[in-house]
This record gives C-alpha cells, sequence and structure tokens, in this order.
C-alpha cells in the first residue's frame, strides 16, 4: 500500500525533500545489521510506500509539490534531480506566480478555489499511480500562507473525494519568537480547520528541534536545512516499514495502520494498552538500534495555549484583521477557531 | 515570479532611480554567470531583441539580448532626465518610457499635482498600462519622489491615485525623501503636508527618508574611512554609497552616496523575492506583516552594514555587530531613535550567509531593550536570502512600524503651522485651478489624524525604569565598542 505526500509551500517543499532523501538513502542503507533477505523485504516495502518505477529506473517519490511561487518548488525539483538517486515527476507540480503574502485567507479562499481542479486532478493522478492507497501525508507549516491556508483547503477536499484513505498532517509550529507576525493567526485558523478535516496531526516545534541541533547534536550555525534534516531523519524513523501483527516476517502492508489504532487517540487506558510498538529488525540510517516515540499527550497543551493566547491579543485590538476580511475571513471565523481551540485545549487539560 | 514597474518622479526620484538601475544592473551581473534572462532578472529587467525595432522584441528566455529597466520616468524638467539618457545607463531606457516637460513645477505641490496631473494623465496611464503589458504577473510599482518640491511630491502623489484606480491589485511602495529643516525650498512644509494625505489615503507602504540623516551617515563613513583608523582595512568596492562611476572618478558628489544607500534599501528589500533562500520573504509580505492598520503604513528603515573590513574572516561578533547597528538610531534613514519609541512591527530581512541560528540568537538579545506594543510582543517578520549584495558577505535590511516616525511627522506640522499661519506664498497655491484654502486644512487634519494614531500607541507604553536603564547601558556599551577600531 503506499502513500502519496502532498508538500504545501516553503516549508512543506523543503521538509518533503529531506523526508524523501532520508527515506531513500535509508532504504538504500548497505548496512542494515539484519540478513539480506530482510533487507530486502525492507526496500521493496519501503519503495512500494514511497516511490513509484519509471523507466529508466530512477525512482520518482509519490509527491505532489504545490506553492504559489516559483523558487523553492524549482530549487526542490533540481536538487532531488541532482542526486541522480531519485526524483521527483516531472509533471507533479502545481505553481503560481505570486505567493499568498503569509496570509491564510489568501490562501484558503482565493488559492484553494481557484486552484481546486487543478491541485486534485494532480492528486489524482498520483493516487492512481499507486497499486492501493493508504493514505496521505501532508506536509505544511502553520505560520505562512500557503502551506496553512492552502493546506487546510486541501485536506478538507481530500476528506470529501477520498474519505476512506487517512489523512496525516505534518504540521510545523513555527518559531515562539516570530517568523512571521501574524503567525498566531495563520495557525489557530490552520488548527480549527484541519481538526475537523485531518485524522491525525504531527507536530514538529522548530524550536524543539532547533533545541536538539544546539544541544544534542552541538552545530554551531545551525541552518534551516540542518533543521529539516533532523525532522526528516525523524519522520523516517516514523514511516519505514515495520512489522505487522501477523509477526515477524512480513512488513505492514499499510503503513499508515497503525495510526488508526484507536489506542493513539482515546482518553484513559491502561499503560500496557496504552504503548504499542511497531518495530523491525532492519536498522533505520546505519544506526544499530534506534527508537521513535510517536505520542498522544498533554505535551502540545501549554504551546497550543500559548498560540491561542497571542493570537486573542491580538484579535482583540483588531490589529491585522484588515488583512484577512480583505479575502473573506470574517471575524467571526476568528471566534469560531478561538472557540473550537480552548474546547481541545481543556479536554486535554481534563485528562 | 513577479515584477516590479519602478516609477521615479521629479529631480530627486530620478536620480535616486537612476543609482538604484546601476546597482540592479551589478547586483544581478554579479550573479548571473552565464548571461541566461532569468527569472530573478525579469523582476525588474525586459530582455528585448536588440535587432527588432519598436516594440515587438521581447524575449521571455535565454541568453541576454538586450536588457531594458521596468520602470517610468517622469520629469516635469529635462535636465535629470537628459542626463541619465547620456550617461552610462541610456541603453537600459526605453526612450517611450518617458515623460518630461520644459516648465519644471516651480517647487509647486499644486502645479505638480493639479496641472500637470491634468495635462499628463493620459500619457501616463499610457505609459503605466504598457509596462503592466510587459509583465506576467506585476505585482507592485515602486514610486521614488521628494516631499519637498514641486514635481515629485505633486505629480508623484497624482500618481498614485492613478494606479490605485487602474491597477488595484498591485501594490503601491512609496520612497518618499522627506525635507531636512535645513531644506533650502522655503515652500517645502507646504508640498509635504498636501503629498502626505495623498500618502496617507493612497499609498499601501510608505518608506521615509530624511536628507540629513543620510547625509550624517555618509560623513560618519568618510570619517572612518579618511581618518586612517580603517582606512586601507575598508574594501573600497564595499562601500554602500558608491556607485561604479563615483568608484572610476573619485567623485566626492554627496548626493550620489546619499542616493545609493536608497538604492540598497530598495534592493535588500527586494532581494528576498528575486532571489532564493531558506526563509523567503515576497514583497505581499512586507505589507501583511508591518502594516497593522491601513493608515499606519510609515515604515522607518535601516540598512547594515554600510561598508565591509577587508577581513574576509568575519567572526559571530562581527555579524552581531550587524544586528545591532541595525537598531541604532545613527542607521535609521529618519531621525528617529526607534529604541525610545513603541514598536508596532519590525521585519528583519537578512542577505548572504547568515542562518536562522544566528538570526533567532540577535532576537533574544536585542529584544529585551526593545519595546513592542501589547498586542505584539512578538512582533518579528524574518527573511533570509542567500545572495548577499556586491561587495559584502551578508546584510541586513530592518523595517520597523515605530511610532518614531511621530517626531518627523510633528515637526514638518509645525514648520507647515509657522508659513500657515502668515499665509506666506499660499497666493502661488491658491491661483491653480482646482486649489482652495480647504485643501491645506483637510490635509493638515489628516496629518494630525494620523499623529494621534500614534500618540494613543505612545499611550500603550508601559516603560518600567529597569527597561530604561537596560537600554541606556546597552547603548553606551556598544558606543563603546564602535569607537575602537578594528573592533
Amino acid at each position: 500500500m503506499s502513500i502519496v505526500t502532498v508538500q504545501l509551500g516553503q516549508c512543506g517543499n523543503q521538509i518533503g525533500f529531506e523526508v524523501f532523501d532520508a527515506l531513500f538513502s535509508d532504504s538504500h542503507c548497505s548496512q542494515g545489521f539484519c540478513s539480506k533477505k530482510e533487507n530486502e523485504a525492507y526496500q521493496a516495502s519501503c519503495k512500494e510506500r514511497f516511490f513509484s518505477e519509471e523507466e529508466n529506473g530512477v525512482p520518482i517519490a509519490r509527491a505532489v509539490l504545490v506553492d504559489m511561487e516559483p523558487k523553492v518548488i524549482n530549487q526542490t525539483l533540481s536538487k532531488a534531480a541532482q542526486s541522480g538517486r531519485w526524483k521527483y515527476g516531472q509533471h507533479s507540480c502545481f505553481c503560481q506566480k505570486q505567493g499568498s503574502g503569509n496570509n491564510w485567507a489568501y490562501g484558503y479562499s482565493v488559492h484553494g478555489p481557484r486552484h481546486q481542479e487543478s491541485i486534485m486532478n494532480l492528486i489524482q493522478k498520483e493516487v492512481e499511480k499507486c497499486d492501493s492507497l493508504s493514505g496521505f501525508f501532508i506536509i505544511m507549516s502553520m505560520a505562512g500562507g500557503t502551506g496553512s491556508g492552502l493546506g487546510a483547503f486541501i485536506t478538507q477536499n481530500l476528506q470529501d473525494e477520498f474519505s476512506n484513505s487517512l489523512r496525516m498532517n505534518q504540521i510545523i509550529w513555527p518559531y515562539g519568537t516570530g517568523e512571521v507576525i501574524v503567525q498566531n493567526y495563520n495557525s489557530i485558523l490552520t488548527l480549527s480547520h484541519l481538526y475537523r478535516s485531518s485524522d491525525a496531526l504531527l507536530v514538529h516545534e522548530n524550536d524543539a528541534v532547533h533545541k536538539i541541533c544546539a544541544k544534542l547534536m552541538n552545530i554551531k550555525q545551525i541552518s534551516f536545512s540542518d533543521i529539516n534534516q533532523v525532522l526528516a531523519h525523524q519522520l523516517g524513523s516514523v514511516f519505514q516499514p515495520t512489522y505487522s501483527a501477523e509477526g515477524s516476517s512480513h512488513y505492514r502492508r499499510n503503513p499508515l495502520e497503525g495510526f488508526k489504532e484507536p489506542a493513539l487517540y482515546t482518553s484513559w487506558l491502561k499503560p500496557v494498552d496504552a504503548f504499542s510498538v511497531w518495530r523491525t529488525q532492519r536498522a533505520f540510517r546505519r544506526y544499530e538500534k534506534s527508537a521513535a516515540l510517536v505520542s498522544n499527550s498533554q505535551f502540545l497543551v501549554k504551546p497550543l495555549d500559548t498560540i491561542v493566547g497571542r493570537a486573542w491579543n491580538m484579535f482583540a485590538s483588531k490589529a491585522y484583521i484588515h488583512q484577512y476580511t480583505k479575502f473573506g475571513v470574517e471575524e467571526e471565523d476568528f471566534l469560531d477557531s478561538f472557540t473550537l481551540l480552548e474546547q481541545i485545549v481543556a479536554s486535554y487539560c481534563n485528562l | 515570479m513577479t515584477q516590479s514597474v519602478v516609477i521615479q518622479v521629479g529631480q530627486c526620484g530620478n536620480q535616486i532611480g537612476c543609482c538604484f538601475w546601476d546597482l540592479a544592473l551589478r547586483e544581478h551581473a554579479a550573479v548571473n554567470q552565464k548571461g541566461i534572462y532569468d527569472e530573478a532578472l525579469s523582476s525588474f529587467f525586459r530582455n528585448v531583441d536588440a535587432r527588432v525595432v519598436g516594440d515587438g522584441g521581447s524575449i521571455s528566455k535565454g541568453k541576454i539580448s538586450s536588457l531594458k529597466a521596468r520602470a517610468v520616468l517622469i520629469d516635469m524638467e529635462e535636465g535629470v532626465v537628459n542626463e541619465i539618457l547620456q550617461g552610462p545607463l541610456r541603453d537600459v531606457f526605453d526612450s517611450k518610457q518617458l515623460i518630461t516637460n520644459v516648465s519644471g513645477s516651480g517647487n509647486n505641490w499644486a502645479v505638480g499635482h493639479k496641472v500637470f496631473g491634468s495635462a499628463y494623465q493620459e500619457q501616463i496611464l499610457e505609459k503605466l498600462r504598457k509596462s503592466a503589458e510587459h509583465c506576467d504577473c506585476l505585482q507592485c510599482f515602486f514610486i521614488i519622489h521628494s516631499m519637498g518640491g514641486g514635481t515629485g511630491s505633486g505629480l508623484g502623489t497624482f500618481l498614485l491615485k492613478v494606479l490605485e484606480d487602474e491597477f488595484p491589485e498591485v501594490y503601491r511602495f512609496v520612497t518618499s525623501v522627506y525635507p531636512s529643516s535645513e531644506d533650502d525650498v522655503i515652500t517645502s512644509p507646504y508640498n509635504s503636508i498636501l503629498a502626505m494625505k495623498e500618502l496617507s489615503e493612497h499609498a499601501d507602504c510608505v518608506l521615509p527618508i530624511d536628507n540629513q540623516s543620510l547625509f550624517d551617515i555618509i560623513s560618519k563613513i568618510d570619517l572612518m574611512v579618511n581618518s586612517g583608523k580603517l582606512g586601507a582595512a575598508v574594501k573600497p568596492r564595499s562601500l554602500v554609497t558608491a556607485s561604479a562611476e563615483a568608484l572610476r572618478k573619485r567623485h566626492k558628489k554627496p548626493f550620489d552616496a546619499m542616493n545609493n544607500i536608497v538604492a540598497n534599501v530598495l534592493l535588500s528589500l527586494t532581494s528576498s523575492a528575486r532571489f532564493e533562500g531558506s526563509l523567503n520573504m515576497d514583497l505581499n509580505e512586507i505589507s501583511m506583516n508591518l502594516v497593522p492598520f491601513p493608515q499606519l503604513h510609515y515604515l522607518v528603515s535601516s540598512l547594515t552594514p554600510l561598508y565591509t573590513l577587508a577581513d574576509v574572516n568575519i567572526p559571530p561578533r562581527r555579524l552581531d555587530q550587524m544586528f545591532s547597528d541595525a537598531f541604532s538610531k545613527d542607521h535609521q534613514l529618519i531621525r528617529a531613535n526607534p529604541r525610545h519609541s513603541l514598536y508596532l512591527a519590525c521585519a528583519l530581512m537578512v542577505r548572504g550567509d547568515v542562518q536562522i541560528s544566528d538570526l533567532r540568537r540577535n532576537i533574544e538579545r536585542l529584544k529585551p531593550s526593545l519595546q513592542f506594543v501589547s498586542w505584539n510582543q512578538e512582533g518579528w517578520k524574518t527573511s533570509l536570502c542567500s545572495v548577499p549584495p556586491v561587495g559584502h558577505s551578508h546584510s541586513l535590511l530592518a523595517l520597523a512600524n515605530n511610532t518614531c516616525v511621530k517626531p518627523t511627522f510633528l515637526e514638518l506640522r509645525e514648520r507647515f503651522t509657522r508659513l500657515y499661519k502668515k499665509k506666506a506664498h499660499l497666493h502661488h497655491y491658491l491661483q491653480v485651478d482646482g486649489m482652495e484654502e480647504g485643501c491645506f486644512t483637510e490635509a493638515v487634519s489628516s496629518l494630525s489624524a494620523l499623529i494621534e494614531e500614534y500618540d494613543r500607541l505612545d499611550a500603550t507604553k508601559v516603560f518600567l525604569q529597569e527597561d530604561l536603564a537596560l537600554a541606556q547601558r546597552t547603548e553606551r556599551k556598544e558606543a563603546e565598542t564602535m569607537k575602537i577600531p578594528g573592533r
């Protein structure tokens, strides 16, 4: 079964590239610390999930690249092609000329409807290439305009058109001290919309990954490239094939099956039920032993609360609101978002 | 990628414009090694087949044939434009994109706005439409003018309304040179106030620039370079104030140097939209992030470094110094001290070999000494563009929406009132068709309303004594560091 990845905006595309690169380099890693047969099963499984075949043998990422301005996509395509080992499909991109201006409303209400058909067509084509579709992996940031606004719109569309497939959104939580001044507005609007249309939100905070680079990896001058690579490494280790419930000789067919487990999402469980382990013999990226933890916990309450607080503070003074109402996102939409998110925070706090 | 059109109006506007085009060409030449007409170039230049006569010669890809600036040059006197057309940039301008007259506006806003406005409206529209047609996706008009005279001020602001009506979706960024208090044009306060009303109502974003500040900056640079303290250590090509011509002739025309600083600001403003980087910032993001309320769109700019030391291995402390300088009052392009006023929003546009961790480290370091409005305590917009300006390894443009613009406006109003009370020179304006005293009173009301907005914001400042002390200590420490050569 396969996963179709949708990379949105600068962040989504920059990270998407690193993820595919990590997945590819891991699956082709000669040192798997396991038997040859094991390695081949692993490779085949990985390949099926994330790459499709091409005539001349170069694997093509099962991905659709979307951005409202061309620079990043161009860079991403050429970086992949340059590696010579894998690449993106020639016709898998959708690009416009003028970005979303960090405006969620512009991404959601203008770009969304305007380009809905084209983008959904591209996704459909990618889906048709899969023997069987497991679900979608949507990579986007919350702070900007395209990833956040258009990302929310597309996720909703995926829910309508592919209701049986899992929609997993990889969201990048921006740095606390700003990358974008209206990032809190964009974030709350994104989260409240995704809450209704996404099945799972996998969150990475820039601040947290930055700390990893600084403290654990001792990188002196940290670039976004470093950050994205750490992220990709983490994601890669979550998505690579693991054994299915039948036992250690078969890899799970459905890569996102694990995410469907209700145990991940219900509130009260005995500790033994709450923790499920997916394993494989095969080492990830030359690390003899490694573990990745995906958790649904109260960890996110504080950052979420902070963002909601700041957004509310700004909203109370009506600052920047004219930029959103210009494109059809009204004050009620903001209020709806606040209400929903406050409920979520309360639910987590009540655990 | 999108395109922008530069509209240079009046003597000042055209002189700055000229520096801008010279610098833009040099910047692209440094980056574009293969001579291919790429998307970055197309943002400000058309590629025209030099062999084809007339208008049909646009080439969208391939080798560079002949570059034409996406510019419209307007002046009601011929002197400056003629000089440009005879100078080294003559081939860059399309002769059909000029509007000139001989009589000039007599330093009279009313003549520029009402007389020439109506006389040239059709022509102006025609040239603008032509420019727009040549663009695949026109995103922004950059208007460059001065406030104190007649053409730049009057006709320049007349243009804004035309642009708003004809191209409502295209941004209007205005670079306005405000008259200094020692300005020798007596009527400059009238012209400026009348122009201000138009800027407040029809511009998306204004970058106010003060001649005096520019002059102070270049004086300091000259002092440092000539005093022998830094002397040979400064790379001559890295002087932000140096144009190619100035370097060749070793000219010491102060206006040239001053204009180059403004040209550099415009280039840095658009660098992240033209070139790649790990955190891009498009032009539409400037307005989105820095304009919290439509009227408050005046952005104070500062550019660092203004020169680069010859030492290539720049240690982190020097890099951090660049960030500190951006917030010092000596680097602001208007007379203002943003540190002592209230920030509504701040953008840091970094170019060159700087990474996200450098940016974050400096924001953390400088934040405590800056005051942000209560509803935007984390109000930073940042961008990282990989391509540095010519002659530098990195640079920083800071754009601040800060209440420190208020003193400039207050002073302007003060000078206006002194003249207006005596009705001095008023008849020159009132005798122009369409002008009446109401125009003046409305204009000054508009400015007063704007000042009131800034007053209201300032009143929310919670200025703790400790903060003030810390800010003063930080400034003193930095002033000490700057005095010692080689540090």
